[in-house]
């Protein structure tokens, strides 16, 4: 059976239509660098900078200015008590600093809030010092500046899984329900193509797509921010590729019976949503209570951004990553199985 | 004699909501191998429904479908879409696919066929071949789709409604193709509402209505089965002769069946010269005066409303 050649065609003719389509060629390729450019830059500037606080004007508010006028690490703004607490409830100022009874300082900042309370502990520090108090030893601060461990080289993993996501879902999911509503999908099942090798060509030209989409943005982080690629361009690849396959057959899955657009949008915003929130594309998942990490662990972009994570950042070996193979392999054995039985063509 | 489709005691029977629908009751069907046939029929008796079946894309509840010689279900299936070519009655092909692209991406789906470039010259889309889907009229829109059709030189072809929604001139070029295929021996069942299309193309129609086949014959047939084969079409001025009803003209000799219409009669005679005497000399006799009057041939139009009583273009 020659049943090369139509598949072949089909990925042909989906490349040519994503190709002619200026606004998926964006969001495909585009969007992402742009998020990486972004967050990257804002996170990669934050060390160095002054801590901006505000002190209640009055006599404490000129001892502190007088105390920390030669540290540039802090940034002093004095202010009325109204126009102070104002400042603090609208998050404008992370710590608002006024005199005590006896004597001393009262700070005022959320507690819940780790920038307000790492620049309340700056600042009581530096007060004390200035005020006369010793260290009892040196200490030393060492800034962490290597690539591969700063926010950029953890967020760029994170956002290529979360890629590989969207364009599993979208680049299969909205496209067959498109296709459905537009009849197309009646019309082919009325040659003799075999519907298996619909299926296949839709999953391969997934396959074919996420290469470039991988390795524009990697590479751009790489020449962009320098993140590292430790590991071998094939585990990244064969990582990749698992990905892509697990969230073909949730994309496969979500739109084998949906009739609308508007279905499709919502069932892969539902899919998603746990996982944009729990993977760890832009902070870490151990984040999360332990009764939650099961769930967590099991997801696919969990499992995804994790070994992603391992190869490039810290280089290691495809077959080391057993456990993200296997979770990966096994939501794509159970997606393809039950979208093949429900698929509904007409 | 050879028989392309042959369906027997066709049923379907969908469940929409909690409404139960029969959209076929018993449908009957046999096409000869080489004719073009017409089914024919408003919106909504099943002419679809009944495609769809014999294309093999809808089970039937109940009933018998041969086409080719081939059942659906039993294995053939693959050969058999080899030897069939169908148009929707919509399809949407890719926006940004040529058309030359579409149809080469359709032959690769046949064993054989022709080249993209005959299936192009057969619908006459030369100049388009080129064009994205996107810049194509409807009309030629609906050409691609009987291309894709036809490229697998199907030995049965399917067009479910191929001129709905064209213009007049886009209808005629499209009649053109069809034509030149039954030229050609192949065997055609379209579907239309257009009763004027059934008598161009098809050497052989069958009505449908309420999922059933109501008549069936060559376009002449099922005319002169009105018993006779002209038309008159008059209305009456309002003020006056409201009494008259269309059971008055059936008196007269020569009217072999009456009809009200929205704004006046439809009568169908043998003989128009004795008839129109009768029905002036009827009408000046109840006091009405006549607003305007017509005769024309009977089409497949009146063989409908005089089988169901309604008018096939109310619907």
């Amino acid at each position: 059976m020659n049943s090369l050649k139509p598949i072949l065609q089909l990925v042909i003719c989906n490349l040519k239509t994503f190709l002619r389509e200026p606004e998926a060629v964006f969001w495909t390729y585009g969007f992402p660098l742009l998020m990486v450019l972004g967050l990257g830059i804002a996170f990669s500037s934050s060390t160095g900078q002054p801590i901006r606080f505000d002190a209640i004007e009055g006599e404490a508010a000129k001892r502190i200015v007088s105390a920390l006028q030669d540290d540039p690490g802090f940034q002093v703004i004095v202010n009325s008590e109204e126009v102070a607490f104002t400042r603090l409830s609208k998050n404008k100022t992370p710590v608002v600093v006024g005199p005590s009874d006896n004597g001393g300082y009262e700070y005022h900042f959320d507690a819940s809030n780790p920038e307000a309370r790492a620049a309340q502990a700056a600042i009581d520090d530096a007060l004390q010092r200035a005020a006369g108090r010793k260290d009892a030893f040196p200490s030393k601060e060492v800034i962490v500046e290597t690539p591969g461990s700063r926010y950029v080289d953890f967020l760029v993993p994170g956002l290529i899984g979360m890629n590989l996501m969207g364009g599993g879902m979208w680049g299969i999911g909205y496209v067959l329900v498109d296709m459905r509503l537009k009849k197309l999908l009646k019309r082919l099942l009325a040659t003799p193509l075999r519907r298996f090798d619909f299926l296949l060509s839709v999953v391969g030209t997934r396959l074919v797509f996420f290469i470039p989409e991988v390795f524009f943005l990697l590479i751009s982080a790489y020449l962009i921010f320098d993140v590292p690629i430790r590991g071998s361009l094939m585990a990244i690849t064969a990582m990749c590729f698992l990905g892509s396959l697990a969230f073909a057959g949730l994309g496969l899955l979500s739109a084998s019976r949906a009739q609308r657009i508007e279905t499709i949008s919502g069932i892969m915003n539902v899919v998603m949503l746990p996982m944009w929130l729990f993977s760890g594309i832009f902070f870490s998942s151990e984040r999360f209570p332990d009764f939650l990490q099961p769930m967590i662990q099991a997801l696919p972009l969990t499992q995804l951004n994790n070994g992603l994570r391992a190869i490039i950042l810290e280089g290691h070996s495809l077959f080391s990553q057993a456990l993200p193979i296997s979770i990966l392999l096994a939501w794509s054995a159970v997606t393809f199985v039950l979208a093949l039985r429900w698929f509904r063509w007409g | 004699m050879d028989y392309a489709i042959v369906c027997r005691n066709l049923y379907k029977r969908y469940q929409e909501g909690n409404r139960i629908v029969d959209a076929l009751n018993g449908l009957d069907l046999v096409v000869k191998a080489g004719e073009c046939f017409g089914l024919l029929g408003p919106n909504g008796a099943g002419k679809t429904t009944t495609v769809e079946i014999l294309e093999g894309l809808l089970p039937p509840t109940s009933g018998e479908v041969e086409i080719l010689g081939c059942r659906w279900g039993t294995g053939q299936d693959q050969q058999l879409r080899e030897r069939i070519g169908i148009t929707l009655q919509e399809t949407r092909f890719p926006e940004r696919l040529k058309v030359w692209e579409i149809l080469e991406l359709f032959r690769s789906f046949y064993t054989h066929g022709m080249t993209t470039e005959q299936a192009i010259a057969t619908v006459a889309l030369e100049e388009k071949a080129d064009a994205w889907v996107r810049d194509l009229s409807g009309g030629q829109r609906q050409r691609l789709a009987v291309a894709t059709a036809l490229i697998g030189e199907p030995e049965l072809l399917f067009l479910d409604e191929p001129t709905t929604g064209l213009d007049p001139q886009a209808r005629r070029r499209l009649w053109d193709v069809i034509r030149d295929l039954r030229e050609r021996g192949r065997t055609v069942l379209i579907t239309t509402h257009y009763m004027d299309e059934a008598e161009k193309l098809c050497d052989r129609v069958a009505v449908v209505d309420h999922g059933k086949v109501i008549a069936e014959g060559s376009p002449n047939q099922l005319i002169s089965q009105l018993g006779g084969e002209h038309i008159i079409e008059f209305s009456l001025e309002s003020n006056g002769a409201n009494g008259i009803q269309p059971h008055d003209f059936l008196a007269l000799p020569p009217v072999i069946r009456a009809a009200k219409e929205a704004d006046g009669f439809l009568l169908t005679v043998a003989q128009p010269h004795v008839a129109i005497p009768a029905v002036l000399e009827l009408v000046d006799r109840c006091n009405g005066k006549l607003n305007s009057l017509t005769t024309r041939h009977a089409n497949l139009e009146d063989v409908f409303v005089s089988l169901t009583g309604r008018f096939l273009r109310d619907e």
